[in-house]
């Protein structure tokens, strides 16, 4: 088995509703998907499988033997009560040298806060501490929940370049996990959109072809950012229902949408 | 040396401080006051069933603990009440049952006070080797599962991303609660064990930067709690448990004042007495 993770027909189920179902995922070595989806459509509980935090309720998750993950969550609280400093938090699953830890923050643009108590950071210098400590590990598979909340474009574009940067250097897999639904890394090889299953996956095109976008993010942000087009045979009800393009409406769309012979429109209600 | 009951007590407090300490610490960082008190309570239990059984009190104990803990983390994910309640509920629940037993057998006579606040004059030289074989073992399985439980402190889900495995860290660390329960039970007494764990974390916390250094500051606190708790119950005849917690208490007061200034006032009188 060559990819790092592989989820195969995997859901998740609690409190006796599905948060996920249905999904198929790998990731291979050097390469970047991008999990995009709407707020509640499963995008962090699928990483969650993916790393083994969570065990499928239905399907399998399977992780290579040697796979070493450097993972960014979405939230992390630091309570008042931990004496912790960056230093010690880049420290806190494995050990490195003060060179490696130098290094790292020295790349994510925080390398004066190896000292500072990570109370007394501000969200975004977090942000990136969380950032340099899941880099410094080395690992062969870099997973990223939401890396740019909170970021602007320029901070997004300088963010994404050192993710691909990384992916060079590492030869390791990405899974970067995103709210936003048309504007992705344009060095993702995949886009898988959630939506409680897999609504559709491909690969992004590039924004230097829309005129429009290159005039609104700049010709930096072309060279980075890319458009995802969806092409999605059913529409997401309000009651989570699935409307298909033929009209008919089920509870769910067993592997719907991977090879969607026609593009339809995208359209998620609510 | 260790003829000397004094001598006795001063050595066997001093080896439960340095175990409690870094134990406290992480109390402190996961929120489990209460959770300890819970285990603390349920002590009693471990003695009536000692008494009972004709076996060791302290092995007693530590296995009650040990259960209880394990009860308590299974019917948290499943409970329907809150998790503080069902500690409440537990907790007083299992004090009033170890009374109950206690009281049942009729052929036991115990001085229920000395389970209740401590009896470390009493301590004897077994109960000395109990108290730093178990806190050796204890330190011991802290130092290697140190990383993953603090990590898993941390964030449990980074550390379970990252490898650590942080559930077997998370169910030894309850097991290791148990030991310092059952150990220091007859130093303090099981109503003021949690405070022996908590209150000295609580003072180093102001002190320390950094993980590590709050274990070992709160060994020192706890440390400095027992000499000065013994040395004063000798001095003023007040009970030797409630002592070391009162002084353990005035420490973390203490560590409130603003210790900088203070030094800052000191200088400054010396200056103004030297002057006049």
């Amino acid at each position: 088995m060559d990819s790092l993770i592989t989820l195969d027909n995997a859901g998740l189920k609690a409190d006796g509703r599905w948060l996920v179902r249905g999904v198929d995922l790998t990731i291979s070595p050097g390469e970047i998907v991008t999990l995009i989806g709407p707020n509640g459509s499963g995008k962090s509980t699928t990483a969650k499988l993916a790393l083994g935090i969570r065990r499928p309720s239905e399907g399998h998750a399977r992780r290579r033997a040697d796979l070493k993950v450097g993972y960014v969550p979405q939230k992390l609280s630091i309570d008042w009560t931990l004496p912790l400093t960056v230093d010690r938090l880049l420290k806190l699953t494995g050990r490195l040298s003060a060179q490696d830890v130098d290094d790292a923050l020295a790349r994510t643009g925080v390398g004066k806060l190896r000292n500072a108590e990570v109370q007394n950071l501000s969200g975004g210098e977090f942000q990136r501490v969380l950032m340099a400590r899941a880099i410094a590990r080395r690992p062969n598979l870099l997973v990223l929940d939401e890396p740019v909340q909170g970021v602007d474009y320029t901070g997004e574009i300088a963010l994404y370049e050192m993710i691909a940067e990384i992916r060079q250097e590492l030869n390791c897999g990405v899974l970067l996990i995103s709210h936003d639904l048309h504007i992705v890394m344009a060095a993702t090889d995949r886009v898988v959109c959630l939506n409680g299953h897999v609504c559709c996956q491909g690969a992004p095109g590039a924004v230097s072809r829309s005129q429009a976008y290159r005039e609104l993010f700049g010709p930096r942000a072309s060279e980075t950012l890319a458009i995802y087009e969806h092409h999605h045979d059913h529409t997401h009800l309000a009651d989570g229902r699935v409307m298909h393009s033929d009209g008919t409406i089920s509870d769910r769309c067993p592997g719907a949408g991977t090879s969607s012979a026609e593009p339809k429109e995208h359209r998620h209600a609510g | 040396m260790l003829d000397d009951f004094f001598t006795r007590a001063l050595v066997a407090g001093l080896g439960v401080a340095i175990v409690a300490g870094p134990l406290g610490c992480f109390i402190i960082w996961r929120r489990l006051a209460y959770f300890g008190d819970t285990l603390a309570h349920s002590a009693l239990l471990g003695v009536a069933l000692a008494f009972l059984f004709q076996i060791n009190i302290t092995l007693s104990v530590f296995l009650v603990c040990a259960l209880i803990s394990m009860l308590l983390l299974a019917l948290q994910r499943r409970a329907t009440i809150s998790a503080d309640a069902l500690l409440g509920l537990l907790s007083h629940s299992a004090l009033a049952v170890g009374l109950v037993c206690l009281a049942f057998m009729t052929w036991v006579r115990v001085d229920l006070m000395g389970f209740l606040f401590g009896d470390i004059l009493a301590v004897s030289k077994a109960d000395i080797a109990i108290i730093y074989g178990g806190g050796a073992l204890t330190l011991v399985v802290l130092c290697f599962i140190w990383r993953s439980l603090f990590a898993s402190t941390v964030s449990y889900e980074l550390a379970e991303a990252e490898g650590l495995r942080p559930e077997f860290a998370n169910s030894i660390f309850m097991l290791l609660m148990a030991t310092v329960i059952a150990i220091s039970m007859k130093i303090v007494g099981v109503l003021l064990i949690t405070a022996l764990l908590i209150i000295p974390a609580a003072t180093a916390r102001r002190l320390s930067g950094g993980p590590e250094q709050m274990a070992i500051l709160a060994a020192v606190c706890g440390a400095m709690a027992v000499v000065g708790g013994l040395f004063s119950s000798l001095e003023w005849d007040t009970p030797t448990g409630p002592s070391i917690v009162v002084v353990a208490l005035l420490l973390f007061i203490l560590s409130f004042g603003p210790i900088k200034q203070l030094k800052g006032h000191l200088s400054f009188a010396q200056k103004e007495s030297n002057d006049g």
